[in-house]
C-alpha cells in the first residue's frame, strides 16, 4: 500500500523535473539560432577544406571519420549479438506452419524490383558526397531489396559465408585506408587524395571510397540479420 | 518559413500524432508495427518539408522500411495478439 503510494509521489516528482528542464530547454535554446564555433566552421569553410559538395557528409566522414567507424563497430556487434541469440533456436510453431509460396504478382515484381533497387541503393551511397544520403541509407535500401526477395521467396536460400566475407572485407578496408592516412599525414583517416573539382564524382579525396564499403558493409551485416531472422536453423 | 509549409507540417504532424495513438491502443501486434512504420514515414515526410534530406534519406529507409521488415519476422517468432 504504502510502496504504491510512494511510487505515484516519485512518478509525479519525476514529470514535474521533466517538464520544468523540458521548458528551460525549449525557452532558453532558440530554434534554429547557432552559437557553435565548429558548426558555423563545418558550414563555411567544409566545402572549401574537403572538396565535397554535401556537408553532412563531410562531418560524418571526415571531421567525425572515427565515430563513424565506432558506429559501423556497434552496428556489427548488435548483429553478431543476434545471431548468437538465435543460434540453435528452433520455432516449432513455424516447422508446423507450411511455407506458403507468394503469390505471381509479388514473386515476378520483386525478381525484376531486386537489381533496380541495389542499383538505387549503390547510386546512393556512390553519390553520398553530392546528394543527400551516404553509406548508411544506401545499405539498408540493398538490404531491403533482400528482404523482398525473403518475402517473394520464403524458400530461397542464401550463404551466410558469403554475407560475412564481404563485410569482413568492406570493414577491413575501411581501416586500411584510415592507416594510410595515419602513415602518410600522421592522422587516422586524414583525407590523402586530392579533393578534385567541386561537384564531380571524383572529388572529396576518400569520401566517395569510404562510404563505398561503409554501404557495402551496411547491407551486408543487415542482410544477414534478415537472413537469420528468417532461417528456423542455423546451418553454414 | 513561409504559412504554406507551416500548415503542411502541421497536418503531417497530426497524422504523425494520430499513428502514434493507434500504436499505443491496439491490442494487435501487427497493426502497432505497422503504425510505427508509419510513424517514420510521416517523420521522413516532415524531415523533408523541413529540409533536413539526410536524415529523411536515412528515416525512411531504416525506419519505415528496414525496421517494419525486422519487427515483422521477430512478430512471427511470437505472438500477434497482446495479452
Amino acid at each position: 500500500m504504502i510502496k504504491n503510494i510512494l511510487r505515484n509521489i516519485l512518478g509525479v516528482i519525476i514529470f514535474i523535473i521533466l517538464g520544468i528542464s523540458l521548458y528551460f530547454v525549449v525557452t532558453k535554446n532558440t530554434f534554429g539560432e547557432d552559437r557553435m564555433v565548429v558548426a558555423n566552421h563545418y558550414v563555411d569553410d567544409g566545402i572549401q577544406e574537403t572538396g565535397a559538395q554535401n556537408i553532412v557528409t563531410t562531418i560524418v566522414v571526415l571531421y567525425r571519420g572515427f565515430d563513424t567507424l565506432g558506429e559501423v563497430t556497434v552496428l556489427f556487434l548488435a548483429a553478431t549479438a543476434l545471431g548468437a541469440i538465435l543460434f540453435g533456436f528452433v520455432d516449432e510453431k513455424n516447422k508446423m506452419r507450411k511455407k506458403t509460396r507468394s503469390s505471381l504478382i509479388i514473386s515476378t515484381t520483386s525478381r525484376y524490383f531486386f537489381p533496380l533497387i541495389i542499383l538505387f541503393g549503390t547510386y546512393i551511397f556512390i553519390h553520398g558526397h553530392l546528394t543527400p544520403g551516404g553509406g548508411f541509407p544506401g545499405g539498408v535500401i540493398i538490404a531491403t531489396s533482400f528482404l523482398l526477395l525473403f518475402l517473394a521467396y520464403p524458400e530461397m536460400f542464401v550463404s551466410e559465408k558469403k554475407l560475412s566475407i564481404s563485410e569482413g572485407t568492406a570493414g577491413m578496408f575501411y581501416v586500411i585506408i584510415g592507416l594510410v592516412g595515419l602513415y602518410l599525414f600522421n592522422n587516422f583517416l586524414q583525407n590523402f587524395l586530392p579533393k578534385g573539382s567541386l561537384g564531380r564524382i571524383v572529388s572529396g579525396g576518400i569520401i566517395p571510397i569510404i562510404y563505398t564499403f561503409i554501404g557495402i558493409k551496411v547491407g551486408a551485416e543487415m542482410a544477414g540479420i534478415l537472413r537469420n531472422l528468417k532461417e528456423d536453423k542455423n546451418e553454414a | 518559413m513561409n504559412s504554406v509549409i507551416i500548415i503542411i507540417a502541421g497536418i503531417f504532424s497530426l497524422f504523425l500524432i494520430g499513428s502514434v495513438f493507434v500504436a499505443w491502443f491496439t491490442k494487435d501486434l501487427l497493426v502497432a508495427v505497422l503504425a510505427s512504420g508509419a510513424i517514420s514515414l510521416i517523420a521522413s515526410a516532415l524531415y523533408l518539408i523541413l529540409q533536413a534530406p539526410d536524415v529523411a534519406i536515412t528515416e525512411a529507409s531504416i525506419g519505415a522500411g528496414l525496421t517494419t521488415g525486422i519487427f515483422v519476422y521477430i512478430l512471427k517468432k511470437t505472438e500477434r495478439f497482446e495479452k
